[in-house]
């Protein structure tokens, strides 16, 4: 019974959901590629961060699963990915200023 | 608190182990948290002693201008050992993997932490960092003699063993991260029926902040050192300048974990004090959730702070007032914690047994240093005070005269627990009144030093310096003197101390409910909480012997 129970709450994602992700990461990585060839001056990281913050974030809920998971383990997550935020807002007053 | 009576256990987890071995064997491999807590206790008890060895050896060699037993060179590595020794082997990991390890579960009613196997990991990894510190010592190259802070350019075109030190330091990184996870999972998973987060003991809400300081701070120091190393080793330019590196940018990232490691090392011993003061004042806890929330506020904001040890480095002038500005906002936690510590007293039928005695100390000490954290995040004084012993001065009243201080407050409390025997009282409280002596005598002067001018990290000084120094070493023989007798106390105790009883303090929370020592699973009964955790009306309901 708690195995049935147990997948009752799991989850399957198809493999075209698996492929069309990947497919979607290796377009935003050739974008990075080629946005790092143009000058764009200080928003170039910006567009790089803003990037790899979008593959992250297909990369925890698809492949990771964490979509389907507890709300709790997105709680965590969040905390984490914010405090990382902070952390570099706070840098850069010194880098942008000095 | 729970439902039933205290049985009385067979078998203590001294006579019971979780695997087939004995002697030693059952102890290496065991997966019971109450013995991985007493093996770090005594790995971590005999590093602190290493450390203050060492600080002794310092203070001799400044009892006097000029060379006295020991070059510069050596008094480089000896403060740099000091520093490594009891940051990264003692202060960082003692709260929580010693007494956290031991109560946790307990006082959430549980058998054991979420991942046992992964507890006794900690441990090994824990071990392995601490060998590779030692090794650093005596390979070719020598000691490190960076100070513990490891700056760029220095700690980069050194010939010291700086590399192997700083791997020790990654290693021992990951013992913490580990310790946070297990408790993290343990304090969400594993309380027991009618246990709600607010009946939580305050300790453990301690526990669960530090442990989220661990796994997102912890991971930042270790890509830190990593980069170091390859800087080091291949010569690759991040931070060293000459390789067109940023030196500043190696201080920012060391010090995002570091800062907050400051609060790895407090945050425990805050929810110690909370522990004790409502045991021995015989009343609830004031302020219980304002304490608990302002635990994870210290863990916020405490992310906030960091540059603000980087004043002098050559930071934009608008990072700097904003980090003179957040920096005075971790003061307001800070302060509701004391004040309804202070307010837990108020009115309260005072019991001055030992553990209390030391925890007073703690809130005059480690008010000074934090008062004093606050002349130090003052932009204006900072620039007159960096560097200098009056920061030596504040971050040991914090450290030492904070976490420190309760380290020996939880022995004292927890001891009977743990080992089942009783220590000398009288001792005890001699030992309480020498250590506040001996604490001032050895660290104040050092405020008026830096104020004076007198750099840190110098072997050398001018004359006008010498009485200070004096008086300042003086202190340092006499907390010798005063670790001598509580570790005598406590060894003498554990061998042919009397008994101790199931609850020789009137306690409440859960570990109060069980045999001294507890049994394996800690429990000999079903435990379920229908008590906030510091009720002391159930104290008739338990085994509480007042005389």
């Amino acid at each position: 019974m708690d195995q049935n129970k147990h997948s009752e709450h799991h989850h399957v994602t198809g493999y075209g959901v698996y492929i069309l992700v990947w497919l979607g990461l290796i377009a935003l990585t050739s974008i990075t590629v080629t946005v790092a060839g143009i000058d764009f001056g200080m928003v170039a990281l910006a567009v790089a961060m803003t990037i790899a913050a979008i593959k992250s974030a297909l990369v925890i809920n698809i492949f990771m699963h964490i979509k389907f998971d507890q709300p709790i383990f997105k709680v965590f997550l969040l905390v984490s990915g914010f405090t990382l935020i902070v952390i570099f807002v706070l840098t850069f007053f010194d880098f942008t200023y000095r | 608190m729970a439902n039933g009576t205290v049985a009385v256990s067979e078998k203590t987890f001294y006579e019971e182990s979780t695997n087939k071995y004995s002697g030693i064997l059952s102890w290496l491999l065991t997966t019971d948290h109450k013995r991985i807590g007493l093996l770090y206790l005594y790995t971590i008890g005999g590093f602190f002693l290493v450390g203050v060895v060492l600080g002794l050896l310092m203070r001799l060699e400044l009892i006097a201008p000029g060379e006295t037993i020991v070059d510069a060179q050596t008094y480089n590595s000896l403060f740099t050992l000091h520093g490594v020794i009891m940051i990264f082997l003692f202060i960082v990991p003692g709260l929580p993997a010693i007494f956290g390890n031991f109560f946790l579960p307990i006082q959430l009613g549980t058998n054991d932490v979420a991942f046992p196997r992964l507890n006794l990991l900690s441990w090994y990894v824990y071990i392995i960092g601490a060998v590779l510190v030692l090794i650093s010592l005596v390979l070719p190259g020598g000691p490190i003699d960076t100070g513990w802070t490891f700056y760029i350019p220095y700690s980069v075109r050194t010939s010291t063993n700086v590399s192997l030190a700083i791997f020790a330091a990654f290693v021992l990184g990951f013992s913490s991260i580990l310790t946070g996870l297990n408790f993290i999972t343990t304090v969400h998973r594993m309380r027991a029926p009618g246990m709600g987060f607010f009946r939580m003991p305050l300790f453990i809400w301690s526990l669960y902040a530090t442990a989220w300081i661990q796994v997102i701070a912890t991971p930042v120091i270790g890509i830190t050192i990593l980069l170091v190393i390859l800087e080091r080793t291949f010569g690759v330019g991040i931070f060293d300048p000459a390789l067109g590196g940023d030196p500043i940018l190696y201080q920012h990232m060391f010090w995002i974990y570091s800062h907050p490691a400051v609060y790895i090392m407090i945050l425990p011993a805050m929810g110690v004090v909370s522990e004790i003061l409502p045991t021995f004042a015989r009343r609830t806890i004031f302020g219980y959730k304002a304490i608990a929330y302002s635990s994870l506020a210290i863990a916020f904001v405490g992310y906030l702070v960091w540059a603000h040890h980087m004043f002098t480095s050559g930071i934009s002038d608008t990072a700097r007032w904003i980090f003179s500005l957040l920096t005075f906002i971790v003061a307001l936690p800070s302060g509701v914690k004391v004040f309804n510590w202070v307010a837990t007293l108020y009115k309260g039928s005072i019991d001055p047994k030992p553990p209390l005695l030391w925890v007073l100390s703690f809130i005059f000490l480690f008010s000074i240093g934090g008062l004093t954290g606050l002349v130090v995040g003052s932009l204006a004084t900072d620039i007159h005070l960096h560097d200098t012993y009056f920061v030596v001065a504040h971050f040991h009243y914090v450290m030492f005269g904070g976490t420190g201080t309760i380290f020996i407050a939880g022995l004292y409390y927890w001891f009977p627990k743990m080992f089942g025997r009783m220590y000398n009282i009288k001792w005890a409280n001699i030992a309480a009144a020498l250590y506040f002596i001996a604490f001032n005598m050895l660290y104040f002067p050092k405020f008026i030093l830096g104020y004076m001018g007198m750099p840190r990290r110098y072997f050398d000084y001018l004359p006008e310096f010498t009485t200070l120094q004096e008086i300042s070493t003086v202190g340092s023989w006499l907390m010798a003197i005063t670790i001598i007798i509580i570790v005598t106390n406590l060894i003498h105790a554990g061998l042919k101390g009397k008994k101790a009883s199931a609850n020789p303090w009137g306690g409440v929370t859960l570990e109060w409910q069980t045999t001294s020592p507890p049994p394996l699973h800690n429990f000999n009964r079903h435990v379920e909480v229908n008590h906030e955790p510091y009720d002391f009306s159930q104290l008739k309901e338990l085994e509480y012997d007042s005389k």
